[in-house]
């Protein structure tokens, strides 16, 4: 075999194997804002939802297939423990029209919560919207300013909703079928059942789009963040940016967090999909988002996962085009009662296809980080170049970081590179910047934005900002 | 009164014992220079001085009078102290500039903007010839050897410590860093701060008057004298001194 694996090296330092990781938060109990009057997840709810929406019937054939599937599928039989998340007592995502959502009272906002809302200076408005305290924006105003300038282009940017109506024909052919089709796995098909809201970015051929388009939060309906869903398509030679999530901590009553994204970068196209996750602890965060790239396209997925109990997320690039290329950075950070199952699939399925994935992981607190990747480089494929990274910080000796990467190479001259490494933090490092006056959280706080600072400075100033903001507060009290 | 006062300080590193009861007085505005074999206990005898928490310290050792020992690390670099390392450690990711702008606020009480500090740490960077990407990047990240040195040097002019613990500024670095390294620390040196450099040559004496020069052996001081003894050492070796 000509397979080149220039270096492989696994270095599971791993401490405290037997310390307790609970994978259930503390306020794990499961709690829906917004009921309809029956109780679980029924094709009436289904039925209801899309009746609720105004849907056309192809839409609704799609949520009635995507129920029955979901109906089908057991559980999955592999990664975190799921045992604890009762589907049954998830009833409705969408309010239905006309109903008013009781909002969570402030005071039922967890303090540590809060405490990070005043630690970031979140203005009060904003405050009471990420908590869920405060009334629904109006979606269809915040697109209209956000697409501003870029409509002329023959840009399409809007909520998902509203796209079903007014570009059925795009939709039809993009929405779940070929990236991520609802029999793709149980939660997919859930979400294709109950979806609601995200966002349709559509980008005509030529096209640069100038600016990134941000979605910083977005709701329409409560509970809308819990099931999104994206799809960007990105035409021959164009190019976008999309941005979405929120850093400060976002608080939901509801348990289940299940988005899908689902990316075309089409031939020599150029996208960027940028997520910052930061869920209560509460919430199960549950997520497919998938690519498929053709020829000479270039698809960048750069991402952070801070909050959520149990989080399963592994953005997928489909490299069908030669040429296509693929680059995953990702950071994930699991404190007390966190499992973050995080990675990157990469698919090589065309000739002189490259990807490189670098991911960065920190854990604290008892809590577990691991890295599960696929990297898979297909029958004929020639000429394909692959890299993995994945480093991972563990600041004490009860959290756990493993690494799970899956290699399976059917090609003969593929170059294939794997490195990871496991350490603590560095008491040389500790001791030399304390020798310089600096106390010892400021230094642990110091080298764990060094370690993961190549994946920030991809992000945009602001979450950049945030982001550090964040990983000090996180890793406060870490040591010692 | 001495500013650094050590009156037998023992060290040790788990069982082992390194430094088998020194005693020292390093006078205000005095520059003092160790010399001594490998092994002889000088890096541990700076490391253990700066608070490394991997050495166990017995004795009494007294800085500007008062307990040194019962301080932690950052507590002692905010008095004024400073350890020049001599193999410095890298922080990939985290920028001198924005290191140092935290231990000048923490060593002056004097919070800064990023803009402001940019301002205090070109010029003394510059009065060195050093350029801005050299503290742009990360913490002697892929560095040389010799940029190492000058970065270590361009930190103890920022911070301007009372005492500067100097572990072989000289070593592993050919004649131009050497002469580049020794004429920053000559210059620092100027302002009267007070110096312990440990070191193998009596060359950095063309650089600095040394007040006194000791020499260490098995985690003694076995001889001290002055600038002569460290000549005297380069030319016979450390056997005349031993015997």
């Amino acid at each position: 075999m000509g397979i080149a694996m220039k270096k492989l090296e696994n270095v599971a330092e791993k401490y405290g194997r037997d310390a307790k990781v609970s994978a259930v938060p503390s306020e794990g109990k499961l709690n829906v804002g917004y009921r309809t009057k029956e109780k679980g997840l029924t094709e009436a709810l289904v039925r209801e939802i899309s009746e609720v929406k105004g849907e056309p019937g192809w839409m609704l054939k799609k949520r009635l297939e995507s129920f029955a599937i979901f109906k089908s599928k057991p559980m999955p039989a592999w990664g975190p423990d799921l045992s604890k998340l009762d589907l049954d007592a998830l009833t409705a995502f969408v309010r239905p029209k006309g109903k008013e959502a009781e909002p969570t009272i402030w005071n039922d906002v967890p303090p540590d919560i809060r405490r990070t809302f005043d630690a970031l200076g979140i203005p009060e408005a904003e405050r009471k919207f990420l908590s869920g305290a405060s009334a629904q924006y109006d979606s269809e105003v915040l697109y209209k300013s956000l697409r501003k300038n870029i409509s002329e282009l023959g840009v399409i940017f809007t909520d998902m909703d509203s796209a079903v109506k007014e570009y059925p024909e795009l939709v039809k052919r993009y929405f779940m079928t070929r990236s991520v089709p609802a029999k793709d796995n149980k939660f997919s098909a859930l979400h294709g059942a109950f979806w609601s809201g995200g966002s349709f970015v559509y980008v005509p051929q030529g096209v640069k789009v100038p600016q990134p388009l941000q979605i910083y939060f977005m709701m329409n309906y409560p509970g809308f963040g819990q099931m999104e869903h994206t799809l960007i398509v990105a035409e021959q030679g164009s190019s976008v940016q999309y941005i979405e999530g929120c850093s400060a901590p976002h608080y939901t009553k509801d348990s289940l967090h299940s988005a899908v994204v689902e990316i075309f970068a089409g031939k020599a196209s150029r996208v960027r999909y940028t997520s910052i996750q930061n869920w209560s602890r509460n919430v199960y965060n549950l997520n497919t988002k998938r690519a498929i790239v053709s020829e000479d396209a270039i698809m960048e997925w750069v991402g952070g996962t801070l909050g959520s109990g149990v989080t399963m997320l592994y953005p997928c690039s489909v490299l069908v085009g030669k040429g296509a290329r693929a680059e995953h950075l990702t950071i994930s950070l699991a404190g007390e009662g966190q499992v973050k199952d995080t990675g990157a699939k990469v698919l090589h399925m065309a000739p002189n296809t490259s990807s490189r994935v670098v991911s960065k992981s920190i854990c604290r607190g008892g809590g577990l980080v691991r890295y599960r990747g696929l990297l898979h480089v297909g029958k004929g494929c020639t000429g394909v170049k692959a890299s993995v990274r994945c480093d991972s910080i563990i600041a004490d000796r009860i959290s756990i970081a493993e690494t799970v990467p899956v290699i399976d190479v059917r090609s003969d001259d593929a170059i294939i590179q794997h490195e990871a490494a496991v350490g603590r933090i560095s008491d040389d490092q500790l001791f030399y910047l304390m020798s310089r006056g600096i106390d010892e959280n400021e230094a642990v706080s110091l080298i764990v934005r060094g370690f993961i600072e190549p994946i920030v400075k991809e992000l945009p100033l602001e979450y950049a900002v945030e982001m550090n903001r964040l990983v000090e507060m996180e890793m406060e009290g870490a040591v010692g | 009164m001495a500013l650094l006062s050590l009156k037998n300080l023992q060290i040790s590193a788990g069982d082992k014992e390194i430094i088998q009861g020194i005693s020292l007085e390093v006078g205000e505005g005095e520059v003092h220079v160790i010399m001594g074999q490998n092994g002889s206990g000088k890096s541990t005898l700076l490391s253990a001085l700066a608070g490394n928490p991997k050495y166990a310290v017995k004795g009494a050792a007294l800085f500007e009078g008062k307990d040194l020992l019962a301080q932690k690390t950052h507590e002692r670099a905010r008095r004024g102290m400073f350890l020049a390392f001599q193999s410095p450690i890298e922080v990939p990711g985290v920028s001198l500039a924005s290191m140092l702008r935290r231990a000048y606020a923490a060593r002056f009480g004097d919070e800064m903007s990023a803009v402001e500090f940019d301002k205090i740490l070109s010029a003394k960077a510059e009065a060195m010839g050093l350029t801005r990407s050299f503290f742009s990047r990360g913490i002697n990240d892929g560095m040389s050897g010799g940029e190492r040195k000058m970065s270590e040097i361009l930190q103890l002019s920022v911070l301007e410590p009372r005492l500067a613990m100097l572990d072989e500024p000289d070593s592993g670095l050919d004649v131009d860093a050497l002469g580049r390294v020794g004429a920053a620390i000559g210059k620092i040196r100027k302002n009267g701060m007070s110096m312990v450099i440990v070191t193998h040559y009596a060359r950095v004496l063309r650089s600095i008057k040394a007040d006194k020069v000791h020499v260490m052996h098995m985690g003694g001081i076995v001889a001290s004298g002055d600038e002569k003894l460290a000549h005297k050492i380069e030319e016979k070796g450390y056997r005349w001194v031993l015997q």
